[in-house]
């Protein structure tokens, strides 16, 4: 049962580097606990929020990547409501629409292929007016 | 954004004769033109047809993380903008309408209003 998500959570913007560190690091070992896999993490940084959330204006978004089963999601989901500077998180499961996208990028692929040694002038045409 | 949508259309027409064929023949009574502009007057006004964004620009990948996509589809006010008006297709807007929802709880794009 290997799934991948996307974990994004917003801590408080007032929240200092270390202890960012720290809940990313407890966060780690919670999944390699699960045997699950940190794919990625990464910090996008401070961001105005849409609406108020808790009486902040502002948060720091943090970016997981994982993989794993949906016992990893609900430890992990579990964890973030109680960690207190945590004030938002969202879970997305991404492995079918990436599996989407490749089908449909590997059948592109394919069609390119197909039609470049025939009528390389066609997709010569065709090239900027898809970037257009 | 509205004209992005139209610039790209003509400058993409060439190589899509299926669309330019079909232009001609726009529905006569149909709703209003564009976003903007248009008008209750429309029918005295050409009227473009109009086509899907993800489908024109070939836009697979439709992801909350990606507002500045996304808020293009979305109201001043908040409100999801409806199919009729932007010419979005029908499995196009049902992924975008999900990707905005999920913004939308992730606090990158406003309920209601604009962002605070």
């Amino acid at each position: 049962m290997n799934r991948t998500y996307e974990l994004m959570f917003i801590v408080r913007p007032d929240m200092a580097e270390e202890e960012q560190d720290k809940l990313i690091s407890t966060l780690e070992t919670a999944v390699a606990a699960s045997s699950g896999l940190v794919k990625s993490v990464e910090r996008m940084g401070k961001r105005r929020l849409a609406y108020t959330v808790r009486k902040f204006h502002d948060g720091i978004y943090v970016l997981l990547t994982v993989e794993g089963g949906g016992g990893l999601i609900h430890e992990l989901e579990r964890r973030l409501r109680v960690t207190e500077p945590v004030i938002k998180f969202l879970t997305v499961r991404i492995d079918e629409e990436q599996k989407r996208l490749d089908k449909i990028k590997a059948i592109k692929d394919a069609k390119r292929k197909a039609a470049a040694p025939v009528t390389p002038a066609e997709v010569a045409g065709e090239a900027p007016a898809a970037t257009a | 954004m509205a004209d992005e949508t139209r610039a790209s259309e003509s400058s993409s027409g060439g190589d899509r004769p299926d669309r330019g064929e079909r232009r001609p023949s726009s529905r006569p009574g149909g709703p209003g033109g564009g976003r903007e502009g248009g008008g209750p007057g429309g029918r005295k006004y050409f009227r473009r047809k109009k086509v899907c964004k993800f489908c024109v620009e070939k836009i697979e990948a439709i992801n909350y993380k990606d507002i500045r996509l996304l808020a293009q589809f979305v109201a001043e006010s908040g409100r999801i903008v409806p199919r009729r008006l932007t010419g979005v297709c029908t499995p196009h807007q049902r992924r975008l309408s999900l990707a905005i929802k999920q913004a939308r709880n992730i606090a990158l794009l406003p309920f209601a209003g604009r962002a605070a």
